[in-house]
Parts: C-alpha cells; sequence; structure tokens
C-alpha cells in the first residue's frame, strides 16, 4: 500500500501575547491510502490545528506534510486551493453549506469550480445516496441539522477526494442523527475507496476506524492500529 | 500539476455572484442607495448646465434684445454719431439711470433704475408686461413701465401715477421681464420705463448725473454682424465705449452659469462622496457577515482572486443598477432645477433630458462605487481557508496592504481628475481635493473627539436605559462615524447659511449704530446744496458729512495713454485704470475712516506744480501705482496734472463716503460738482416723511437708506440661501438614507440584542426609549459636530474676513440642531419598527 499523507517532524508556535505557543510539537506519522484513522485527544491538545495542517488550510512552523506526494510546504495559496478542489474533502461540526445556495447547488460547488460539465445528475444522485433527493432545491435554513450534514457529506464525495476530512462530524448532532450520518459517511468512503481522517472527541466513533492517533499537548501520545 | 487558470471560468463566477446574493439583493441595493442621491444630483445638475448651454444658444439674442449694444458712462460724441447712423437697418436709445420714484397715491418713493428709452427695442424678445400691449404703447405717451416689486411694494396699479423729477406718468402696464433681466437684479435695481423724449422734463439729466447711454441696433438678415463689429472696434475702443453683440452675450452668460453649475455639481460631487464612504462602510459590514462562506469557498478550492471577483461583481451589479436608479431620479430632480434657479436666470429655462449627462452619471457612479468598494473588498483576498476550522481565527491584519493604499491613491486622483473635468484649473482640483479630503478629516476629527468624551465624561450615575443607549452608538460594525460626517456636513452647510446671513446683516446694521450716518443723499446740484441742508436742519437732522463729488476720467499716467498701455504690454499698467470714471473729492484733512500708509497727506495744492493727491491703498496696489507716480486727469474737458503724494488705508465698512482718489483743497472747487449728503435718521416714520420732502422739492437728488440695504441684502442673501439650502439638502438626505442603510444592516444585531433585553425582563417601552435615545445621541452627536465646523468657519470669516465682530443667532440655529435631531430619531424609529414588534421566539425559531 502507498502512503497518501506523510508528516516528518511537523511543529506548529502560535504567537500569544508577545509569547511562543508551541501547539504542534514534533508529529510525524504516514496514513496508507484507502484506510480509516481518527485523531483523538481533549480540548486544546491541537487536533483541529493537525487537521487544518494536513488538509492544507494552514502551514506548519518547521517540519514538512506531503499529500498525495506533493510537499504542501512548497506550494502557494493558490495552488493550495486547487489542491484542496482536486483531491481534499471536507465534513465539519457545523456542516458549513454556503446559505445562499441550494442543496443541490452546494453539492455542485466543488465541480463547478473544476470546470465539471454535466455535473447535475451526479450531483442529484449523490443526494439520492444521502436520502436527501425531494430536498435538493431547499436552502439550509429549510433543513434540519442532519440533514444539512448529509448534504455536507454528499458535496464532501461529489469532487470524488483521495482523502476526505472530518472534523467532528456529529459534533452538532443527537445520537440518532449521528448514527444515520455515521453510517452514511462510512458506507459512502468504503464506496469510493477513499482516505478517511477523522477529528474527534467520540471514542466509540474513533473506534470504528482502523487507527487511533491520541494527541495530548500537541505531542502523539499513543498511535494505534485495530 | 493541472494550472489552476484550467478551471477559472468568468461564467462560473457570474453565476456564484448572482447565487451568493440572493438573500442580500434588497440589503446590497440598500449600501447603494447612499450614492443614488448623489447620482442623482449629479445627472440633474449636468442636465441643466446642457440645458443652460442649448437654451443660451437659441434665446441668445432675446438676452441681448438687439444685434448690437454700444454703451458708454458719458454722452456719445457727436464724431461718432455719424458711424453709429450708417450701422444695421433699426437703431433704438437708451439711458439708464439710478433716481427716487415717488408714488403721489400713497406718498412712498424708492431708488430705482430709470430707463429712458426710444426706438423699437427690444427686437428680439418682449419687454413682457401685463397689459401685454403695455410693453409698446407707453413708449408713445406720457406713461411708465414699473417693476412688478415695486408695483407690490407700494400697492399701485396700472392707471395710477408716479413722478420722475418734475413729470408726472402714468403707469402704463406693469414689467416683468425686460431682456436680460434676472430675479436678482430686479431685487437691487427695480426698473422702471419711460419714453426717452421725456426725459429732458424730468430734469434729472444733469451735468454730473451718473447716465448710462445704450444704442441698440438691428441688422439685416444677411449681414454678419461681428464683421461690421470687428471693423469698428478701434474706433469704439479709441472712444471708450463698449460694445456687446448676440456672440459675447452667449460666451458672457455661459461662462457665468459655467461658473454656476461647475459650483452645483462639486456640491453635488461633496454628496455622492458622503454616499460612497457609506457604501465602502457598508460593504465592510455585508463582507464581515460572508467571512464563513469565503473561508469555505476557499475551502473547496476557490482561489483568492475567485472569491474577491464573486463580491466585485456583485458589486458592480448594484452600483450599476443604483447609478441607473440615481439618473431616473436625477432626471425628475432635473424638472424642478428652474424652479429653484428662476432667480438667477435671465431667461425662461425650457428642460429637457440630456443623455449625455445620464450616461455620465451612471459611469461616474458605477465606478466611484466599485472604487470605494474595492476598500473592504481587497480583505477578502486575505482570509484564510481556516476560518471554517475556528471561528476565532483572525486574518492577519491587512492595514498595510499596499493595494490597500493603491486604492487611496486611485480614489485621491479619481476625485483630483473629477474636479479637473469640471474646474479644468489643475491648481483648484488639488485646493478642492484637498479642501474637500481636510473637511472630511476635520469632520471625522471633531465626531470622533466628541464621541470619546461623551463615552469619557458620560454619567455613570444616570439611568440603565440611557447608558445602553448610549453604549449603543459603540456596538460592533457601528457606523456611527460615518453618520455624524454626513449628516454633519449637511448641518455644517446650513448652519454656516444663518451665520453668514447674521453676520452680514449685523455688520450692516453695526456699522450704523450709534452716531453713525444711515441715510444717503446724493445727486445734489451745487445750487440745491445749501436748500437741502437746510431742510434737513428743518427736520432737525444732523448733518454728519456734507461732500462734494467731481467726476473725472484719467488721460495718462507717467506720461502714457491708453492707447501706448495697449500697445506695450512690458508696461505693467492696466488697461481698467483708463476706462472708468473716477468720483473724485476735496479736502484739506483725513475722515475718522482714513489712515495715511505712505508718503504725506497734503491740505491745500501748491501754487504750482503737479496737483498731490492722495491714493486708495489697494487701488494703488492693484494697478501697480506708487508715490510719485504722475497722473493726468480730464475734468470734463478741463486737464489736471496730479502726482501720488500719499497712500490711504480706507475702513470701507459703513455708510459714508469714501473716495479711491482724494484732492487737496485749492483746486477743484469750482469744476462741476454734485454733492452728498449724509445724515442719521432714527425713526423709519420721519425717515419716510424726510424723504418725501426732498423727492418733492427736489426731485433729482436720490435716497438711499438703511432700511432699503438692509432689504436689498436681505432678499439677496434668501435667494441664494434658497440654492445652498437645496444643495445642503442633499447632503443631509444622504446622511439619513446612510442611517436608514445602517439601521437595517444591523437589524439582526439589533433584534438578537433586543430579544435578549425582553428575556431579561426589560418592556417593550424600555426597549423603546433604548432606540430611541440612541438615535438622539446619533441626531445631537452629528448636529453639534456640525454646528461646531459651522461655528469655527464662520468665526474665521467674520475674523478675518469682514473684520467683524462675531454674533451668534440662537434661535434659528437651534431649530435646526433640534430638527435634524428630530428627524434622526424620527427615522431611525421608523426604520426600527420591526425589531420593537418581533417576539423572541419567532427570532429563535429564525435562527434555528
Amino acid at each position: 500500500m502507498t502512503n497518501i499523507l506523510t508528516l516528518q517532524q511537523v511543529n506548529k508556535i502560535y504567537q500569544s501575547g508577545g509569547r511562543d505557543l508551541k501547539v504542534l510539537d514534533d508529529i510525524s506519522f504516514t496514513v496508507e491510502a484507502g484506510s480509516t484513522m481518527a485523531i483523538v485527544g481533549p480540548s486544546g491538545s491541537g487536533k483541529t490545528t493537525l487537521l487544518g495542517l494536513c488538509a492544507g488550510l494552514d502551514r506548519s512552523t518547521s517540519g514538512s506534510v506531503e499529500l498525495n506526494n506533493t510537499r504542501l510546504n512548497d506550494l502557494n495559496e493558490n495552488q493550495l486551493a486547487a489542491l484542496r478542489n482536486r483531491s481534499i474533502g471536507f465534513i465539519f461540526q457545523n456542516f458549513q453549506l454556503l446559505p445562499t445556495l441550494t442543496a443541490l447547488e452546494n453539492v455542485m460547488v466543488p465541480l463547478e469550480l473544476r470546470g465539471e460539465k454535466n455535473i447535475r445528475p451526479l450531483a442529484l444522485e449523490l443526494l439520492e445516496k444521502v436520502g436527501l433527493a425531494n430536498r435538493s432545491h431547499h436552502y439550509p435554513t429549510q433543513l434540519s441539522g442532519g440533514e444539512q450534514q448529509r448534504v455536507s457529506l454528499a458535496r464532501a464525495f461529489s469532487n470524488q477526494p483521495q482523502i476526505l476530512f472530518a472534523d467532528e462530524p456529529t459534533g452538532n448532532l443527537d445520537a440518532e442523527t449521528s448514527e444515520i450520518v455515521i453510517q452514511l459517511l462510512f458506507d459512502l468512503n468504503r464506496q469510493a475507496g477513499t482516505t478517511l481522517v477523522l477529528v474527534t472527541h467520540d471514542l466509540d466513533l474513533a473506534a470504528q476506524t482502523q487507527r487511533i492517533i491520541k494527541i495530548k499537548g500537541g505531542k502523539i501520545s499513543s498511535d494505534e492500529k485495530q | 500539476m493541472k494550472n489552476n487558470n484550467d478551471y477559472f471560468s468568468f461564467r462560473w463566477l457570474l453565476i456564484m455572484a448572482w447565487r451568493d446574493s440572493r438573500r442580500s439583493r434588497s440589503r446590497l441595493l440598500l449600501f447603494i442607495s447612499s450614492v443614488i442621491l448623489g447620482i442623482a444630483a449629479l445627472v440633474a445638475i449636468y442636465s441643466l448646465g446642457d440645458n443652460l448651454t442649448e437654451n443660451i444658444n437659441r434665446q441668445a439674442a432675446t438676452l441681448l434684445g438687439a444685434d448690437l449694444e454700444i454703451s458708454s458712462g458719458r454722452p456719445i460724441p457727436e464724431t461718432i454719431l455719424p458711424m453709429l447712423d450708417s450701422l444695421g437697418t433699426d437703431r433704438s436709445e437708451e439711458r439708464r439711470f439710478a433716481s427716487m420714484v415717488y408714488f403721489p397715491k400713497n406718498g412712498g418713493s424708492r431708488l430705482a433704475q430709470i430707463r429712458a428709452l426710444q426706438g423699437n427695442y427690444p427686437y428680439y424678445g418682449e419687454l413682457e408686461t401685463v397689459p401685454e400691449a403695455a410693453g409698446r404703447a407707453f413708449r408713445n405717451a406720457k406713461a411708465a413701465l414699473v417693476d412688478q416689486t415695486l408695483m407690490l411694494q407700494y400697492e399701485a396699479n396700472v392707471g395710477d401715477s408716479i413722478k420722475l423729477g418734475d413729470v408726472t406718468f402714468v403707469i402704463a402696464g406693469v414689467l416683468l421681464k425686460a431682456p436680460g433681466q434676472t430675479g436678482i437684479s430686479t431685487t437691487v435695481a427695480p426698473a422702471v420705463y419711460i419714453p426717452l423724449a421725456y426725459l429732458e422734463q424730468t430734469g434729472l439729466e444733469q451735468k454730473g448725473s451718473r447716465i448710462s447711454y445704450l444704442h441698440f441696433f438691428k441688422y439685416g438678415i444677411k449681414e454678419n454682424v461681428e464683421e461690421s463689429v470687428k471693423k469698428i472696434k478701434p474706433r469704439l475702443e479709441a472712444e471708450d465705449l463698449d460694445s456687446k453683440t448676440v456672440e459675447s452675450q452667449k460666451e458672457e452668460t455661459g461662462r457665468s452659469f459655467k461658473d454656476l453649475t461647475r459650483f452645483l455639481s462639486l456640491v453635488g460631487f461633496i454628496a455622492l462622496l458622503l454616499g460612497c464612504i457609506g457604501v465602502a462602510s457598508a460593504v465592510h459590514i455585508y463582507i464581515r457577515e460572508k467571512l464563513n462562506a469565503i473561508a469555505l469557498l476557499r475551502c473547496l478550492g476557490v482561489k483568492s482572486t475567485q472569491a474577491f471577483m464573486i463580491y466585485l461583481i456583485q458589486i458592480v451589479g448594484v452600483g450599476f443598477l443604483g447609478s441607473v436608479l440615481g439618473a431616473i431620479l436625477g432626471a425628475v430632480i432635473q424638472q424642478f432645477l428652474p424652479a429653484v434657479l428662476k432667480d438667477f436666470l435671465p431667461f425662461e429655462l425650457i428642460t429637457s433630458l440630456s443623455w449625455a449627462a445620464v450616461a455620465q452619471g451612471i459611469v461616474l457612479g458605477t465606478l466611484i462605487s466599485i472604487l470605494f468598494a474595492l476598500l473592504p473588498l481587497i480583505s477578502i483576498r486575505n482570509i484564510s481557508p481556516l476560518r471554517v476550522l475556528r471561528a476565532s481565527y483572525e486574518t492577519s491584519t491587512d492595514a498595510n496592504d499596499p493595494l490597500r493604499w493603491l486604492i487611496y491613491l486611485v480614489i485621491g486622483l479619481f476625485i483630483l481628475g473629477f474636479t479637473y473635468l469640471q474646474t479644468r484649473d489643475f491648481k483648484e482640483a488639488l485646493a478642492f481635493t484637498g479642501s474637500v479630503l481636510g473637511a472630511f478629516l476635520i469632520l471625522l476629527g471633531m465626531a470622533t473627539l466628541l464621541m470619546r468624551l461623551v463615552r469619557r465624561f458620560f454619567p455613570t450615575s444616570w439611568g440603565y436605559v440611557w447608558r445602553q443607549a448610549l453604549a449603543n452608538l459603540y456596538r460592533p460594525n457601528n457606523q456611527t462615524a460615518i453618520l455624524v460626517i454626513s449628516i454633519g456636513l449637511g448641518t455644517a452647510f446650513i448652519c454656516t447659511l444663518i451665520l453668514v446671513q447674521s453676520l452680514l446683516l449685523n455688520r450692516v446694521t453695526l456699522s450704523t449704530s450709534g452716531n453713525q450716518p444711515n441715510v444717503v443723499l446724493f445727486d445734489i446740484q451745487s445750487t440745491q446744496r445749501q436748500p437741502v441742508l437746510d431742510l434737513a436742519v428743518r427736520y432737525g437732522l444732523p448733518i454728519i458729512q456734507s461732500v462734494p463729488i467731481v467726476n473725472m476720467r484719467l488721460d495718462q499716467i507717467n506720461g502714457y495713454t491708453m492707447a501706448d498701455v495697449q500697445k506695450d504690454t512690458t508696461l505693467r499698467i492696466s488697461k481698467r485704470v483708463f476706462g472708468r470714471e473716477y468720483r473724485v473729492t476735496f479736502r484739506d484733512s483725513l475722515t475718522s475712516s482714513e489712515k495715511i500708509t505712505k508718503g504725506k497727506w497734503i491740505e491745500k495744492a501748491p501754487a504750482d506744480g503737479p496737483i498731490p493727491i492722495s491714493m486708495e491703498e489697494g487701488f494703488a496696489q492693484r494697478n501697480n501705482l506708487d508715490i510719485g507716480d504722475t497722473l493726468l486727469f480730464n475734468v470734463q474737458g478741463a486737464p489736471m496734472s496730479t502726482q501720488i503724494a500719499s497712500l490711504r488705508e480706507v475702513d470701507w465698512n459703513g455708510i459714508r463716503t469714501n473716495f479711491l482718489v482724494v484732492f487737496p483743497q485749492g483746486v477743484l472747487e469750482e469744476a462741476p460738482q454734485f454733492h452728498v449728503l449724509l445724515t442719521r435718521i432714527n425713526s423709519t416714520q420721519s425717515s419716510a416723511t424726510f424723504q418725501q420732502a426732498v423727492v418733492r422739492q427736489f426731485p433729482n437728488i436720490s435716497i438711499i437708506d438703511l432700511g432699503l440695504v438692509l432689504k436689498v441684502l436681505d432678499e439677496l442673501l434668501e435667494k441664494i440661501g434658497f440654492v445652498i439650502r437645496f444643495m445642503a439638502g442633499f447632503s443631509i438626505l444622504t446622511g439619513l438614507v446612510v442611517l436608514i442603510s445602517s439601521v437595517l444592516i444591523s437589524k439582526y444585531q439589533r433584534l438578537q440584542e433586543s430579544v435578549l433585553l425582553r428575556t431579561l425582563g426589560a418592556s417593550r417601552r424600555q426597549i423603546f426609549a433604548i432606540t430611541a435615545l440612541e438615535y438622539f445621541f446619533l441626531g445631537a452627536l452629528a448636529s453639534v459636530t456640525g454646528f461646531l465646523v459651522a461655528l469655527a468657519g464662520s468665526y474665521a470669516l467674520a475674523r478675518f474676513s469682514f473684520e467683524t465682530e462675531f454674533t451668534v443667532q440662537v434661535v434659528p440655529l437651534l431649530t435646526v440642531i433640534f430638527s435634524v435631531i428630530g428627524l434622526t430619531i424620527a427615522i431611525g424609529l421608523a426604520n426600527s419598527r420591526g425589531i420593537l414588534s418581533r417576539s423572541p421566539l419567532e427570532v429563535l425559531r429564525q435562527e434555528a
């Protein structure tokens, strides 16, 4: 198996109140293509920062992040944007749908950005897969939290990403809805063969992945394969 | 790696801009509404400018009333009359001078401009009268046309009579309009037409009288007036005669109206700039609300420039739409401008829509709203996709973004460029841009200072409702500063107008307080001098000054004649020095309003050598004259060689006689002269009886009293003030539109605040009070800022320009301040109705 994501001695330091605050300290790991893994840890441990670095949303202070054999440190903002559009999918805790776009349009955006044609059938198919074909013309405010997260799932898979980053995907949902969304997430992931990197507090959710990396105080405290 | 540009599609950007704007279109339009008024003002004024040019071109002949006018301040020399006879196909003659008109019906009298006319003038246009036929008929009878303001003032009717000098004329008609006359000119000098044939009988045409002699010519259709004038010009100049043709009149009128529309368009441009600052501030808030959506788009792979373009396209769209709406409104307003400006126009203005003005307004509006919106828009480039994960993630501060400075520069250049296009004078454009920037900075500085002071020294013991209302002005994303600036600027305009108006009126009133003279009698012939003095004494009036005046012209300066000066431009002598008539007095002492600044005051002329004269300092400086220069005067035919012996500083304030040139005693005593008498009459009633007595006994003597000066000044200021108030209105309205847009933009925030307060137990009344007080503070801050700026400006004017005591009329100013506050509260509350009446539950649902 090939590695899709490689982190080597990654450090992230923020300036806070005139002092350096080391949020990530010497993080190194690799992720195999097509695998699933979870990053867990208490609040403030650096999970989200790590996810941001892996997905090319932020830059490390030192060390290197390699995604799909491309060193993210060497890319400029626009190149990173193109990479995200081509290879990465995102799921967020607060869904992050564009409020002015309908469910269908939200799903179409990544494909439109690529300049692809005839994308409506694919977007509709994805909405159907998440059970929202009949809500395709509804705006985010007209959808419940669970429905919004399902739209965001459809959007995340629409550009057939090689790696999917999910930040607390069930954090804003009740238990029952969480169950449905998680089921969908893993099903779609399996079908598409996408690598999945999850950041979560929820140990039950983490347990469903193949590997769990625990972060504490900005360092990896354990790295277990299941 | 695949190039990012591959998936860059402008079409997609358009679609995204359209989609993203879906829920904000009305709000976007609201942002842009603040420029609508500015655009409307400009389109209306440009259109007016185009219409004026068109009307002047069409009506130029009726402005002059003839093809050619030749005029002079003294009788046309006999030698030139044969030449005049050869011009054109028809000729009319007019003599114009100031004299008292006496209304026997009620004993009223007033100074008017008498026009004694002979011939068929005007050849183009009409003397508009009621009844209509009177305009022609009066010429054949002992009849007069009397200006309608005079008729109204003295309650005279057609058929009544007026007395001019020794002759009584029947009023044949009410004069509504004469060629070239404006509302302003009739205020200053209402006209009375009489037939020239009766002028001699009136006895008003005496030596020393200040009469203008005019000749009007009509040319045949095929004759070329310009060519003909070109031929006779040298002779006319040699005889010191002025000429006017339709073409030159067109140019002159066009020039003065260009100045007017230029001034108005600059005031309109200020309203537009205020609106643009409103746009920039509203777009800033809009972008802040869109931060998450932008960050998410960035996560999904949208380039920073693409994200920027999505919002730029929206602004271009609404900017264009706003400008179109502004242009439509401008086209409507333009229909009312002729009414606003009617007192300034010497012709009837026919308005038509100028498409050039509309296009200009739309292009200008779109460009300038984009330019100002760019300031907040460029921050989109720096929004990190990481915001999606961390709401608190702050994008690095972009205050030092070089692009921001570039935009400031472009805005500055744009203002400069626009102003240059209006003024065609780089220095003026630079001064205007600098002044606008300075005025905005002063207003901003004043507003900021006032806001800080209020916050700092606000009594903490005041009730919660007051403190909360004040705190609301400082809520995040507030637009308090721009509101204070725009409403404040409008207030400043109006307050300055009131302050300067009272300043000018005060100045005249003050200058005649105490024992200063307030009535002037002039054109007193030498033989009438003693009887008039006796009359004044009989009425118990003090003779404050009795001054002889001798009219003369200047023939040479240091040996150079006007012809020499025209030939040799290196002489640095102004041609105008020769063209004018000098009214000179002679005495052995200085008056209280004079002071020698250079040279020596000579009391009595020496037996031989040039006559030592004294010249007013400013006049000497303007014309490059100094001590020792020799001047050859022509005193009604007799040459008089003089030399400047002293320069005087003269205080021109007040009603008294002041002179550019003063002769010593012992030279002019026997020259043809007339006299001016200054006295003081304390009551209006005795002033009227005295004037009546003078006019009855000495009909050629003219009288000016303070009451008349004040009345004329007041009417003039009222007319000019109307135009300024009209333009200030645009600025205040823009401020109020920005206010409406700001209230609506912050509606959600206000809704949340109000819901939270309701949840915490605040009554509807308390919330209403907080909201009303918030607008009260805003209105008060704005109007007081404007008032303070106006106060400082007017004080500087009073102190340095008018050099008079500074007084403030409290009542009208308080009225303005409270009106502005009241308007702000009313508009604020009207737009907050929705907020006050919403139930908390509804809001929670909406939030879900």
